[in-house]
């Protein structure tokens, strides 16, 4: 179907040039708000680029993780703390600016080349027909991380784990209180106490 | 004749589908909003808007001309691009997840063998999506930033303090909302709303899955109160404090936008319990009649709108500190508990 292909890729330049708009605005951006918008708006359109290849699950997982529940908490943080705006401050770093160049051409030239010898490999990736792909469903993903992948996957969730453990023991930790005290004959009294914040 | 298997024909009907769900949706809430001034009316022993039409049935279009000759005023120190697009967000995102509910069963097209040579049958649902639910949860945690960057752009404190406010209990009951449709994913084993509501048509169409998931559904039901911000949650509007919360400094089309979303996520968080918990468009004699379903339910989801009508009349608010204990420390453990019966339940007596 040529229109329908037609159609797709309309979509695909659509979410591209959202992608890479909002990505240059995110970096541009003095205002921390608008540069958080931006970033959502990178997000949800990656979320679109996965849609295109046939992976549903991913699309939606990407939403909800990243659009849903990363960045509102950015924004909360933001509009809490009422960020202002970054003030232009002249550059201190000199050297960074042909390392930015530098590093930039290397990015360029690296998808360049992969660019290249995708195009020029003689084995051809079958057309992906994202409507009748059975790998991006949520079945075969469940399957695969529970069977072939499920060593990386528990690896994954100790990491999780100890990250939580490291939020909450920094946010409990106790404030230790000495408390000291002189009698009349110039005898101190020492007395440890610690705070905890559901103490206080 | 017609090939029916033509994707821009099945991308035609599906746009015809959206067109028709959306108007349905946003014609019902418009009327949504004259029958709740109605029954809140009746339950406070007033009258209630009776004036324009027959029983005041045009008020809503009274209502909407005169939101739309309103003069929009934007605040003088308010981040206008951000202060325009919260509207839009919050309209966007609570129009979206319609076109995922499965509104009745696999239904026949009338006369279509005539036309097309063949019966053309389809599911009374716009698009069948494999992962459905993740994607109504996707659509709805965006609506989060439509309140909250609203609150932020008015500049004004009462709208900081309602968008603050919705922010921290949007996310907090998102949590056990997500968690308690868990239990039902692990009946079916499916995200897809069409084959949850049709694995439900059992026992003369009343294996509805509230008979195995009463927890789930109590769980789901609070969260849904105050996800959608209604009344006993609802705080970041609390007009008593914040004057009218983060759309205090909005006026005009732009608040109406905000008005409709609020009675759309309504409609669709109501959808969602139905099509979850009450069976979807299941009901006696769907299996024979199929042209039934769509009645049963729009039944359903009627039911769940007079629902927050009634605990509007009935319930006060709730205090903060209270909201976020109730959410924290009872509906996520309950939640939890649901998920492990489920599971344990599951593994010993079910075989799928």
């Amino acid at each position: 179907m040529i229109i329908a292909d037609l159609f797709q890729t309309l979509i695909w330049i659509v979410l591209a040039g959202l992608a890479i708009g909002s990505g240059v605005a995110m970096v541009v951006q003095r205002n921390p708000l608008y540069a958080a918008i931006s970033l959502i708006g990178v997000f949800i359109s990656f979320a679109g680029f996965y849609l295109l290849l046939g992976a549903p699950f991913i699309a939606a997982v990407q939403v909800i993780v990243y659009a849903g529940a990363i960045m509102v908490l950015v924004v909360f943080v933001i509009m809490l703390l009422n960020v202002e705006e970054e003030v232009r401050k002249p550059l201190r770093l000199k050297f960074l600016i042909p390392a930015a160049i530098f590093g930039a051409a290397i990015l360029f030239a690296q998808a360049a080349f992969i660019i290249y010898s995708v195009g020029a490999s003689p084995v051809r990736v079958p057309n992906a027909d994202a409507a009748n792909s059975q790998i991006g469903l949520t079945k075969s993903i469940g399957t695969g991380l529970f069977t072939d992948y499920l060593l990386p996957f528990e690896i994954t969730s100790i990491l999780i784990l100890m990250a939580i453990v490291g939020a909450i023991t920094l946010a409990r930790r106790p404030t230790v209180l000495l408390l000291v005290e002189e009698d009349y004959d110039g005898k101190k009294h020492v007395e440890r106490r610690t705070l905890k914040i559901d103490n206080i | 004749m017609f090939d029916t298997n033509n994707p821009l024909l099945i991308a035609g009907a599906q746009f015809l589908g959206i067109f028709l769900a959306f108007n349905a949706v946003l014609v019902l809430t418009a009327y949504l909003s004259l029958v709740e001034r109605r029954v809140l009316a009746v339950m406070q022993g007033r009258l209630g808007p009776n004036r324009v039409g027959w029983f005041g049935l045009l008020q809503p279009l009274a209502d909407g001309i005169k939101f739309i000759f309103k003069e929009d005023i934007a605040p003088d120190k308010a981040t206008k691009f951000i202060y325009i697009l919260a509207p839009f967000i919050a309209i966007i995102s609570a129009l979206m997840t319609l076109i995922v509910y499965p509104f009745g069963p696999v239904v026949t097209l009338p006369f279509s063998e005539t036309f097309f040579g063949a019966p053309v049958t389809f599911p009374m649902t716009v698009a069948r999506m494999d992962v459905a639910l993740l994607y109504v949860l996707a659509v709805t945690s965006v609506g989060v930033y439509a309140i909250a960057l609203a609150g932020w752009s008015s500049n004004s404190k009462y709208s900081l303090m309602g968008g603050l406010r919705s922010a921290a209990q949007m996310i907090s009951y998102e949590l056990s909302l997500g968690l308690s449709l868990i239990g039902v994913i692990l009946m079916s084993g499916t995200l897809d709303l069409f084959s949850i509501a049709e694995q439900q048509g059992g026992w003369f169409g009343m294996k509805w899955n509230i008979f195995f998931q009463p927890l789930g559904f109590f769980v789901y039901l609070i969260s849904a109160i105050a996800e959608t911000n209604r009344v006993p949650f609802d705080l970041p509007e609390a007009e008593t404090e914040l004057v009218a919360g983060f759309h205090t400094e909005y006026s005009a089309m732009k608040f109406a936008l905000f008005f409709i979303a609020e009675y759309v996520n309504m409609t669709t968080v109501s959808m969602l319990a139905a099509t979850l918990f009450l069976g979807g468009f299941q009901g006696p004699f769907v299996a024979e009649f199929p042209i039934l379903g769509p009645f049963y339910f729009v039944a359903k989801v009627f039911f769940f709108l007079f629902l927050y009508i009634w605990l509007r009349g009935t319930l006060p608010r709730f205090r903060f500190d209270q909201l976020m204990n109730f959410g924290w420390k009872f509906l996520l453990p309950v939640a939890l508990l649901n998920i492990i019966l489920t599971a344990t339940i599951a593994v010993f007596f079910y075989s799928r």
